[in-house]
Order: structure tokens, then sequence, then C-alpha cells
């Protein structure tokens, strides 16, 4: 399996925490908008959290001491108190609301940036597979974050301030003694790196068993079929048993970690505290500091080590969300390999010409990686415009290569692809700006991806602005007039998830009306290889005659009678064009396609020529 | 308080119950634990207080001190601490070990019933909900367990605190009578403000990821039309949704924090407003007083522990909404208690007069089905699109039940067959091949005693011993989730493999082998039928090349066999069917 592959380039980096939020905050301007007030409401909120006990304290010192309380300056004080804690709340409320909204929003747009920035990567179409590992960079990364950001970044923000301010406090009352203090919290803060690094790799432990559970109960559910055909139910359960067994023990594993860790601090402080006794008593008597001041700073020690342990707490949930952080912010610093050249270098983009448009390619060769062999190998050759030609070949021939090199998915690593013709002049495609090509060229995908949304709302994605009407028109122009009107909403009828409403050959005939209404000058066509029942077939193919007459047409041929049809044929192997010529030309001539031509008519078991074609 | 949020706290508090029973042992030792950080909490300051009384003023005092009391402070601050951190520990590792159980206790339960529950009834829900029943929604349930024995220690704190306030001073205690309800009123109604938009937020959450999906396995549609503006538009406007609802959802947060801290302060400051009054009045001593103060503001952090509970339970209570279903479900494919006629080679198939009919659906799939096949014999199905191939099939292998007639085995009606029976001697290819993530061998034999012959035998048969030994570890190589090393064809080889290995009396194909290479197919077939004891095959097939290996053809369109026949007959005598198989083959690969 590829799992433990890095997906992007930039997936390999190896990256400190800080190194990570560095980057992140560079990517989030919004972050970083009205951060003053929120960091002075945020004072307010540290001092105040330290001010109450202290408050509440000089009441009970002030005001009660000696048995003979002064009821009028207990009244007084507590009211000042009360205002205090009133005031500090306030400064709390305020700056958690200042805080949401402005991660929320700098994560808002971190994640739009990262979706559009993956509809740029060539990973998406070349590694289908791999899409649910891309759609998690947007989601469920970015949740996380926000998740910790809501639940524990706060926390820990307001941890650290109070640290720092218990530490100045602290400090005022006895140096000495503030010295003890830290000097007893430094292992535990060289130790936080290793603790850090024990919880990941627990956790790490509980997301890959997590990623176990949920195989074998996918195999449950979508296997279900064969589970029950072969009856091996009691097995599947046992692997499911034993999947689940792993996971909870990885989790209490893990939890053991955490809750050792979490102690840690408390074994410091009590620590600190008995040092501080002692020292303080030998210090008190050799008159550095009085009774007063060391009781005091007994207390301020509780408010030194609450925030440690609650650092320690929110340590775990940082680790992770970082690791989403990083995440996220490869996609973003991954380069795509096709850019738009209106985007990369403004100057010397250029438009296609006007008319018809003719493909010619120019010693081209590709490879999917380095080191992989060529799927196209050093390709020369022109197709004139208005041309319908064929490209057969096996899997695995380059005839899939050559359609996405012509609609620039992918730019080849040698020679050039250039388009448009010997009257208007050829231009490179890569000094093509998307807006132009996209408008010009147009594919129809092998499989013609619907949305959930009506067929006119997926016809009008090859044209926005259409209405409802004229899209009805452009059905009836490909003669699908009937079909369309056949459905039980007409072009309102809705599609369902991934067009799943209507069967594979109704797709395509959606995706074909889209591609028609789209108008390009160029049109290249992914044949699908689904079976289609004989009616949708007959619609399919006068849909495409339509669609393809008076454009030039590449079409990636699964279909002896669409080679047939075609002005001309050319036969791919091995990343060259070996044949080129028409369908009559060829059968009889020496070369693969006379192969090809025998191989199906073997599979169609001698029967007599199709009728249709 | 309507009574929608009154049933939520009500239902809550009877699913935190349940988790209780469910795990009482865990669930005691937690609380015990959680007592004895609680005791020890209170205990620490006990014993900073005495140590101050006892050791610090008098050294100051006397102006010196022993090594003997300063060890003894400094031994009983640490004693008190390693008591109070054998608590936290406790508390932790027996709250975690508790919510875990509950956690693969349920997962179990719920992948049972998947395993348990007929296939009608996986038909009837989508996959990543079932996905979801069994993680996140299990998950979701019992998430609130981990601060629970944390919550009801500090209720047990809570209620001595009380006692002894009254004991102490009535008047004082009254304002404990208004604080701690108050604490608990604001949690409360926190955790109903809270669930709906939580809940908002959740289901932005999916839609986002819904949208995300559905545009990158779009990926080509987008980028070949230029569409990735506009793709980014639909994105952004339902993250810049999500945004705000996370935003709503962070502002009562945002003011329920503050809150929980501030009151607990208030309380302690009445307290001292009132018992200076009382201590003036001379109906309080002052010490008393101060030790009442210092047990409010202790109980500040395990009121809030009740808080993180409450505040989970609507969502625990959503995702257990989502689980109990699933475990209520009932439906159990009933056998029977007959055993097969025994016998090799080929068995006899009977269908007689069957009809099904999917749930809810008005027009049937299949509507009076009679054929039969002979031991050792091969028919095809052929049909449109719809025409009910695919549920024939699974008749056949008794994935379901017909509504209406029969469908025999040897002359026995396959619901009469015990568990067991019919898988034994029945074998199933079905359309998407299913690959178990295991390893090359593991997904022949799954886990039948089969050597390593037999495994060899069956994968030349199925024509797959010319790559296995390719791959890195031969028989040994893992396949990856559902196969995803293997191509298409080498999933279908595989997946026919493990029928052929059963020596299955029959064998029932739902085009499972669309992949291969159709002069690979013929091989297969061939091999299957030219044994000296023959298999009986049905086979749901599209090519001409496997159609016209069958010894009969049954046509089937709209549910009903129209015509059955040799492939010849049927081609010349049946309009339809002619069409039908041109069609398809002119829809081969050309490659």
């Amino acid at each position: 399996m590829t799992a433990d592959e890095p997906l992007l380039a930039a997936d390999t980096r190896a990256e400190g925490a800080f190194a990570t939020l560095r980057r992140g905050l560079r990517m989030m301007p919004e972050f970083r908008r009205g951060l003053p007030v929120t960091f002075a409401l945020a004072l307010v909120a540290t001092a105040g959290r330290v001010v109450v006990p202290i408050a509440v304290q000089q009441v009970i010192d002030r005001g009660l001491a000696g048995g003979s309380p002064d009821p009028s300056l207990v009244t007084r004080l507590v009211l000042l108190c009360a205002l205090v804690v009133l005031l500090t709340a306030f400064a709390v409320f305020r700056m958690n609301v200042r805080l949401f909204r402005t991660t929320e929003t700098a994560l808002a747009g971190l994640r739009v940036r990262a979706f559009r920035h993956v509809h740029d990567l060539s990973v998406l179409h070349q590694q289908g597979e791999r899409r649910g590992s891309l759609v998690s960079r947007v989601t469920s990364d970015v949740d996380q974050l926000s998740v910790f950001m809501q639940w524990g970044g706060v926390l820990g923000l307001i941890s650290v301030g109070q640290l720092v301010v218990a530490t100045v406090v602290m400090a005022f009352y006895s140096w000495q003694l503030t010295l003890l203090v830290l000097i007893c919290f430094v292992p535990l803060g060289i130790a936080v790196r290793w603790f850090a690094k024990r919880l990941a790799a627990a956790y790490a432990i509980v997301r890959e068993r997590v990623g176990d559970v949920l195989g074998a109960v996918a195999e449950s559910v979508v296997g279900a079929p064969t589970v029950r055909a072969y009856g091996v139910g009691n097995r599947t359960a046992a692997r499911l048993d034993a999947a689940i067994g792993r996971h909870y023990r990885a989790q209490v594993d893990a939890q053991k970690v955490t809750a050792a860790v979490f102690v840690s601090g408390e074994f410091v402080a009590a620590l600190a505290n008995a040092a501080v006794v002692v020292v303080g008593v030998l210090l008190g008597l050799g008159g550095e500091i009085s009774a007063g001041t060391l009781v005091a700073f007994l207390f301020l020690v509780t408010l030194f080590v609450a925030p440690v342990q609650t650092a320690s707490e929110v340590l775990n949930e940082a680790q992770n969300a970082i690791a989403g952080f990083r995440r996220v912010l490869d996609v973003i610093d991954t380069e795509p390999d096709v850019r738009d050249p209106a985007v990369a270098d403004p100057g010397s983009v250029r438009e296609l010409p006007f008319g018809p448009l003719g493909v010619r390619f120019d010693e081209v060769s590709f490879r999917y990686a380095p080191g992989a062999p060529k799927a196209l190998d050093g390709v020369t050759l022109t197709i004139e415009p208005r041309r319908r030609v064929a490209i057969v070949g096996e899997t695995g021939s380059g005839k899939t290569t050559f359609a996405k090199l012509v609609t620039r998915l992918m730019d080849p690593v040698e020679g050039r692809v250039l388009l448009g013709s010997d009257a208007a002049g050829w231009v490179p495609l890569d000094e093509v700006a998307f807006a132009s090509l996209r408008s010009r060229v147009v594919m129809v995908p092998q499989d013609g991806f619907l949305f959930d949304a009506t067929i006119a709302e997926n016809v009008r994605y090859g044209r926005p602005g259409m209405t409802d009407a004229q899209v009805a028109v452009a059905f009836e122009e490909l003669g699908l007039g009937a079909w369309v009107e056949g459905l039980s909403e007409g072009v309102g009828t809705a599609v369902g998830q991934r067009g799943e409403s209507l069967s594979a050959g109704e797709r395509q005939l959606v995706a074909v009306a889209r591609a028609y209404v789209a108008d390009p000058d160029l049109l290249v066509l992914d044949e699908a290889t689904s079976a289609v029942d004989p009616a949708t077939e007959r619609r399919l193919t006068r849909a495409l005659d339509t669609l393809t007459d008076g454009r030039t047409t590449l079409t990636i041929a699964h279909r002896l009678s669409t080679a047939e049809r075609a002005d001309e044929v050319l036969v791919v192997d091995g990343g060259r064009v070996v044949q080129r010529g028409t369908h009559a030309e060829l059968v009889d001539a020496d070369g693969p396609y006379a192969g090809l031509h025998a191989s199906w008519r073997r599979s169609s078991a001698g029967e007599p020529e199709p009728a249709i074609g | 308080m309507t009574p929608r949020r009154d049933a939520v706290v009500r239902r809550g508090l009877r699913h935190v119950w349940r988790g209780i029973v469910e795990q009482p042992g865990m669930f005691t030792l937690a609380v015990l634990a959680s007592s004895l950080y609680g005791a020890m909490t209170v205990a620490s300051a006990w014993v900073i207080g005495e140590i101050t009384d006892r050791v610090l003023l008098p050294s100051f005092a006397d102006g010196a001190t022993t090594a003997a009391a300063l060890s003894l402070a400094a031994a009983a601050i640490v004693a008190v601490a390693l008591l109070k951190i054998v608590g936290i520990l406790g508390r932790r590792l027996f709250a975690g070990i508790m919510s875990y159980r509950l956690q693969a206790d349920y997962r179990r339960r719920v992948t049972r019933q998947y395993l348990r529950l007929p296939l009608s009834w996986h038909q009837r829900h989508p996959t990543g909900q079932l996905l979801s029943n069994a993680n996140s929604d299990v998950e979701a349930s019992w998430f609130f367990v981990a601060p629970l024995p944390f919550a009801v220690g500090a209720l047990v704190m809570i209620a001595i605190t009380v006692v002894a306030l009254f004991l102490t001073d009535p008047l004082i205690a009254l304002v404990g009578l208004v604080v701690f309800p108050a604490v608990f009123a604001v949690n409360v109604f926190y955790s109903q403000v809270m669930s709906p938009r939580m809940q908002r937020a959740q289901q932005l959450r999916a839609e986002v990821s819904e949208i995300a999906h559905e545009s990158f396995d779009a990926a080509l549609v987008v980028k070949t039309l230029g569409r990735e503006e506009s793709e980014t538009d639909r994105f952004r406007a339902r993250a810049e949704e999500l945004r705000d609802s996370l935003v709503a959802v962070g502002r009562v947060r945002g003011l329920f924090d503050p809150l929980m801290e501030a009151l607990p302060s208030l309380g302690t400051l009445a307290v001292l407003l009132i018992g200076a009054a009382r201590v003036a009045d001379g109906s309080t001593a002052a010490g008393e007083l101060v030790s009442i103060a210092y047990l409010f503001t202790l109980l500040a952090l395990p009121i809030r522990a009740i808080g993180w509970v409450l505040a989970d339970l609507p969502r625990a209570l959503a995702g257990f909404d989502r689980v109990t279903p699933v475990l209520e479900a009932t439906g159990e494919t009933p056998y029977g208690s007959e055993r097969a006629p025994a016998g090799t080679g080929g068995a006899a198939v009977g269908v007689e007069d069957v009809g099904f009919a999917f749930d809810g659906s008005t027009r049937p799939t299949l509507d009076g089905v009679t054929f039969d096949v002979p031991a050792g014999r091969t028919v095809a199905i052929v049909g449109p699109t719809g025409s009910g191939k695919s549920t024939l099939a699974g008749l056949l292998v008794r994935l379901v039940d017909p509504s209406d007639g029969h469908v025999l085995l040897d002359g026995v009606d396959l619901r009469r067959l015990r568990e067991g029976e019919v898988s034994d001697r029945v074998a199933f290819v079905a359309q998407g091949t299913f690959l178990f993530d295991d390893t090359v061998r593991g997904n022949v034999t799954l886990g039948a005693d089969i050597g390593d012959d037999e495994v060899w035998a069956a994968l030349r048969v199925a024509a797959a011993a010319g790559f296995v030994p390719a791959l890195p570890e031969g028989l040994d190589t893992r396949v990856g989730e559902r196969g995803a090393t293997l191509s298409g064809g080498q999933r279908q080889r595989l997946a026919l493999a493990r029928a052929i290995v059963r020596r299955p009396r029959l064998l029932v194909l739902d085009d499972a082998t669309s992949a291969v290479d159709p002069s690979v197919e013929s091989r297969i077939l061939d091999a299957l039928r030219s044994s000296d004891d023959p298999v009986t095959v049905v086979v749901v097939a599209y090519r001409q090349a496997t159609i016209a290996l069958a010894d009969e053809v049954v046509w089937l369109e709209h549910g009903q066999v129209l015509a059955r026949g040799t492939h010849d007959q049927l081609l010349a005598e049946v309009p339809g069917y002619a069409a039908l198989v041109r069609a398809y083959s002119q829809a081969e690969v050309a490659a």
C-alpha cells in the first residue's frame, strides 16, 4: 500500500512545532487583525486570575484576622473584590469571543485557500484513490485545529500568561525562593519534549489502530454479500474483535502515558512546596524574609503550578492539532506542476487563435515519475482542424497520456504541444491562459462525473448562466429531447449523488450535453468502457455525432465502431504512434490494428458485424 | 424550560446510568480514586495550614528550628502529594478504561448486528452511515464517561460541604444553597443552549466535507471546464457558514467559562460578607469562616467536571440515538434444520414461480420467475439493465429470500436448510469484487483449512496463477484494503479462485469476469465445465463469447423470464435479445 508514502512533495519536510506555527501565521493574515486589543484583554484576564485569589486572601487576613472582624472594612473589601471578579469575567468573555472570531475566520480562509489549491494539484486526477486524504486536509485537519482552538488553545494561552504573571509576583516577594521554584520545574521543562514524543508515539499507535478498526468495520459492511455467501461471519467477527481489542489496548496504553505526564507536574509542585518551606524557614532565620512573606509565597506557588498542569494537559491536543496544521499548510506549499501562465507569467500570456483548432505534437515525451518508463516517447504529429480522430491501443499504451497532454492536465517532460492551424498560426499550449484554453478545449472524461443537482444544473456547468429552457433546447439539438422529457421532471430532474439515479449510459448523455453547451473548438473524448443498454447506446451515438460535428475531435476509443467512424485512426503502442490511417486502410495492413480488430471479433464470438455504425 | 429540553436532561441522566450499570467495577474504582483525590486536595491545604502554625511561625518566633521539624514538614507535603497522585492516576486510568471498554463493547455489539442482520437490511442503509454508527457514533456515545467519576466525586464533595455548612452556621449555609444550584443551573442552561449550536456546526462540517468530496471527485470535469473558481465559491459559502456557526458556539462557550470561574469566587465573597457579621456578633468563629471560604474555592474545579459531563451529554445522546436502531434492529435470516442431499459434482437448481420486491417498492423486481438448471449444466442469465439479474443471482445463493415462490437446491428449498449448508455448497462471485485486507492465500481460503496445492490449482483455473508468483511475496502478499494493490482483473480472478477452491456444487457468477480478457474468461469457463464431474454454473453475462458457452440462456426482462433456449435459438427468435447482445458486443473494448 501507499499509505505511508507522502501524498505531496511538501509532506517530506521535517519541521518543528514552532516552525509550523510561524509558517501558518504567515499564511493567515486574518489572524493578526485586532490582535492588540485581544492581547490587552488577555492581560486584564490573566491579571484578574492572579488578583482574585489574592484579594480573597486579603479579605480573610485583614478583615477577619485576630477574631474581631471590622464589618465595614470587610464590606468595602468584598465589594472591591466582587468588582475585580466581574471585571475579570467580562475581560475573559470578550477575549474569548474575539479569539474565537479571529481564529475561525483565519481557519475558514485557510480551508478555502487549501481547497482552491488542491484543484491545481495533479495528484487529484493522477491518483484518484488518494482523493480521500486530500479531502481530509480541508476538512478534518482544519476541524481538529478549530476544535483545539475552542477547547485547548484559549486555555493554554491564558495559562502561559498566568505563568508569567505569577512568576513576576513571586519574584517581587522573594527572588531567592522564585529561583528555587523555577529550578524545581527545570527538569519538567526538559522532560516536556520527551513527554511530547511519548505522547505523540502513543497516540500515533491509537490512530493506526483506529484505522484498522475502520478497515475491519468497512469489510463487514461493504463485504456483507461476500461474508454471507461464504458463511465466514465468524471469521469476520473474530477479525473485528481482534481489531477492536487492539484499539482498546492502545487507548489504555496512551491513557497511561497521559496520566503519567499529568501527575509529573503535581509531583514537581509538591517538591517545590516542600523546598520552599525548608529553604524559606532557613532564609527567614537568616533574616532574609518574614513569616508573612513565606506564607504568601506558599500561596503564590499554587498559582504558578495550576497553569503548568493545564499546559501539560493541552500539550497532547496541541501535538495533534499542529500535525494537522502542517498537513494543511503542506497542501498550500506544494507547487502545482501545471501552472496557469496568466498567473505565473502574465507578461507572455497568449490567446488561442480564432477558428477551428488543430493539434501539433513536437517531439513530445512524458513520464509519470522520474525514472519511470516513458508513457509517450518522442511523438511528433499534426492533426488538422476539424478532423475526427480515434486513438486506439492496449491498456498502458499511452493513449490516455495523449489526451491529458492535449488538455494540459500535465505538461510534457520533453517537447511541446501546440494548438492552432497553419492558417492562424500555432501557439504553444503552456503559453495559453487557462481561461482561453478551458473555453476552447473541452474534455469529456470516461466517467462523466455528475454533481448532486438537477440535469439542467449539471449541463449548465459547461456554460454558466443558461436558462432551463436553453438547456432543454440543447438536448433537443442533440436528439435527446424525447429522452429528457421522458424523465420525471424533465431537465429539472435531480440526478442524485454522483448521478446515481441515472444509469451509466444516461450519465454519459448528460456529460455529452454539458460538453455541447460549452461549445469547444477542440473536443477530447475518453470513451466509457461500461456496457450500456441498446436504446441509450443509440441515443449516445447520435448525440456524439452532433457534438463532434465540425469540431476537431480526439477520441480515446474503446469501441470498434468509434474507430470505424473516425476520419482517421491513430494506433498507439509503447508510447509511440505506430500506425495512422483510416479504419479501412489499417484493418488489412500489417500491424497492431489488425490484431486489435481480431481480438474484438473473437470476443463477439464470430457474430456478424454489428448493425449500428 | 420547555418539555423537550427537560427530556434531554432526563434522557441524559438515564444514559449516564446505563454506562455506570455496564461498567460498575471500573466506575467504583474511579469514583474511589476521585474521592481520594478530593480528600487529598483538602488535606494538602490542611497540611500547609498545620505547617504554618506548627513549624513556620514557631521557627520565626524562636529564631531557630530543628532539622527534624523541617524534614517532617517536607515529608508531609510530599506524602499528601503522592496520595493525591495515586488518586489522579486511578481516576484517569479507571475512567479511561471504563470509557474505552464501553466503546469497544458497543463496537462489538454493533458490528455483530452488521454480520447478523440480513442483506436486505444492509441495502436499506447507506454504507457511510453504517461506518459512522460503528465508529464516531459509538465514540460520541461514551465520550462523557472520562470526566464522569470526577463529577460524581464532586457531587459527593458538595453534599459533604453543604452538611458541614449547616452544622457550622445555617445562615452561611444559605449562600451555599444559592451558589451550588446556581452553578448547576448555569451548567444545564449551557448544555441546552449549546447543543443545537453544536449540532448545527456538526451538520455544517459534514456539508463542507461533502462538497470537498464531490468537488475533488469531479476534478477532471472541474479542471477541463475551467470551473475551479466557481467550485471554490461554492466551498467558500459553506465554509463561511461553518465559521459563523463555530463563532456562535464560541460565543456561548466564551461566556460560560468565565461565568463558571466567577461564581465560586462570588460565593466565597458572599460567605465572607455574611460571615464577618456573624463573627462580629459571635455566632461563628473566625477560623471556621476561613475554612468554609477555603472549601468554596476548592470546589470550583470539581464542580466544573459536572459541567463537562453535562456539556457532552447532548452529543452523547445524539450519537447513542443513531446507534440504538442498529442494536435494536431485528430480522434475522431464519434457518431450517435439514441437510442438503449428499452428492458430488453439480447440484440441480430449481427456481419456482419466484417473486421479489424491495422494501417500499411497489413494482416487483422479479415476478413469477421459473426455470431449472439440471446438475452440471451452465446457464446464462441475460437481460437489459434493471431486469433483475443481480437480484436473481442473490436469491440463488440465499443472500436474500424471495417474496413469493421457492428456490431449490437438489430439490430442497434453501430456507429449509440449516445454517452453513448453502454456503458450503454454493459459491458466489459478486459484480463488485470484494477482497479482504489479507494475504492472497487468506483471500482464497477465507480461513478454511485448504492446502497450498489446492490454492494453486484454483488459481490456475481462475487464470491467476500467472500474476500471483510475480507479486512481492507470492501467496503471502497482502492485497491491501479491498485489494487496492491489485488491478480490477486481478481482483476478479482472485475472487473466482476463492469460489473455485471450495469445489462448490453450484457456482453463481454475477458479471464476475467483466475486467478479465474475453479469451481468458472463455478459458476459465471451459475449465469449469470440462471436468468429469462438472459444477453447475449460473452466470449473469454480457459478452457474446460467455453467453455462447452456456448450455442454455434465460432471457430476463422487467423481472420476468420472456424466453429460454440456446444462444442461437434466442438470437433467431427474440429480436430484443439479438439487439441487446449486439449492443453489448459493440460496447466491448476494442483493445
